[in-house]
């Protein structure tokens, strides 16, 4: 499979040359299957380029995973144009909830008056699911989702094609009241999906002296991560979900910080950029690096 | 369908046979993580109960209650746990599994409160009134039971 970072940003979009080098848009990310089935993991403001480039080049069938609706992972997808092709089928998928569909959840905000078209007038095929909490096959694939410890309904994804895994876990705090350290692992938030993974793409907002004023906001710091990835025993490990106030050169310090409290993994920890690439197959795990 | 559990018994199904033969993964739901994260920091004693009726956690209170700590019972079957801390009712009867708080909240899927004497195997004498009940998940299965013991105090009275 092949994977695109069209958005890696956390909260909100950041615009201007202080984050130009990782990137302002909001979660997206695009998964190009062996089967030519294309897979996109959230909705973020990076949809929109996503959007521009299959224009000419994606299947008429895509499925859109949504790991919560927390608008910077949603606001893209008025702006996605499949969407407003009534040729395409899209499948949305997102956490279930026992008191409102997730149309209605995601026609909350698009529906006037927060966005000008009702999610019912878009012209292509929509179909709402559940996220899958046991393995479902797309194209090549198998997607599975759990839910993990984020500010409301929030699940990860694992897709795995010929025994490659990619996991999708953006927003997590997986230490809430708990010390990763010594949790047992069937105790922890999202090992399940994350278990041995060629690649996690991870939540890592946080430097660790920020953590403190943030206790209970869904997010992890890098110290937390690194235990989580490294008690889920991960092959590679992308942080994510950048704080918009960390600018480049933050963000530079913050994956100084990761790399020097994760001893012989240097190499296998990286921060996610917009236009990253991730190459996962036979021959093993390939990620691209960033402009420098 | 109704199925085996870990009490020894069967529970009914809840909605149109929601109750699933799931194999038990490698973790445990959100919920009863969180529950037992919320236990980890009480100094009320916390008991939980998966969603087959297996005692999975017990918190640091529990343990001074029972006289051991979690690792060293271990998780353990519903129904065994007399085996560490025997229930009888506060005029002497032991309380069987489905009687008791947490048996009614796992077995009749509703919140249960009951004062009950729980003795440890060698411990002290102690009258709680148990609060137990259920964990559904957001897909409507039952997760799990929460059960709390709250010591009961001299100035009330333990009829």
């Amino acid at each position: 499979m092949q994977v695109r970072v069209w958005g890696c940003r956390g909260s909100v979009a950041t615009s201007g040359p202080d984050t130009a080098r990782y990137g302002g848009n909001t979660s997206c990310v695009e998964v190009r299957l062996e089967s030519g089935d294309v897979i996109v993991l959230d909705a973020g403001t990076g949809m929109r380029p996503l959007g521009v480039s299959m224009h000419h080049d994606s299947p008429s069938e895509i499925n859109i995973f949504l790991t919560h609706l927390h608008l910077d992972h949603l606001q893209g997808l008025g702006f996605f144009r499949p969407l407003y092709d009534p040729s395409r089928v899209i499948h949305l998928w997102g956490p279930s909830s026992p008191v409102q569909s997730l149309a209605d959840r995601i026609a909350m905000y698009l529906s006037p008056p927060l966005f000008p078209v009702h999610l019912e007038e878009v012209p292509s095929q929509l179909t709402f699911h559940d996220a899958p909490e046991t393995p479902i096959t797309i194209g090549s694939a198998t997607v599975r989702a759990t839910r993990v410890t984020h500010q409301g309904p929030t699940v990860g994804y694992r897709i795995e094609e010929h025994g490659r895994s990619f996991v999708y876990i953006p927003d997590h705090e997986p230490s809430l009241g708990a010390d990763l350290r010594t949790q047992p692992t069937e105790w922890m938030s999202g090992h399940a999906i994350a278990r041995d993974a060629d690649v996690l793409l991870h939540d890592s907002q946080y430097r660790d002296h920020e953590y403190a004023q943030h206790l209970g906001w869904g997010h992890a710091c890098i110290a937390d991560t690194l235990a989580f990835a490294d008690k889920a025993a991960v092959e590679h490990l992308v942080l994510f979900h950048h704080d918009p106030y960390h600018d480049d050169e933050e963000l530079d310090m913050l994956l100084g910080d990761a790399r020097a409290a994760w001893p012989g993994m240097e190499e296998r920890v990286c921060l996610a950029f917009d236009g990253m690439t991730i190459t996962l197959d036979q021959g093993g795990v390939s990620v691209s690096e960033p402009a420098s | 369908m109704d199925r085996a559990n870990a009490l020894g018994e069967s529970r009914p199904a809840r909605h149109d046979g929601g109750v699933t033969d799931a194999v038990p993964g490698p973790s445990h739901s959100l919920p009863l993580i969180l529950a037992r994260e919320l236990a980890a920091n009480l100094a009320t004693p916390m008991f939980l109960l998966d969603g087959r009726g297996m005692l999975v956690f017990f918190n640091d209170a529990a343990a001074l209650l029972i006289g051991k700590t979690f690792g060293e019972v271990g998780e353990i079957q519903g129904s065994d746990f007399h085996k560490h801390l025997s229930l009888t009712t506060v005029d002497g009867r032991p309380v069987r599994p489905r009687e008791s708080a947490a048996g009614i909240a796992f077995f009749q899927q509703r919140p249960a409160h009951k004062r009950v004497i729980a003795q440890p195997y060698a411990g002290v004498r102690r009258v709680v009134d148990a609060t137990a009940y259920p964990l559904f998940g957001a897909n409507g299965e039952m997760d799990g039971v929460v059960s709390v013991f709250w010591e009961h105090t001299d100035e009330e009275p333990v009829a």
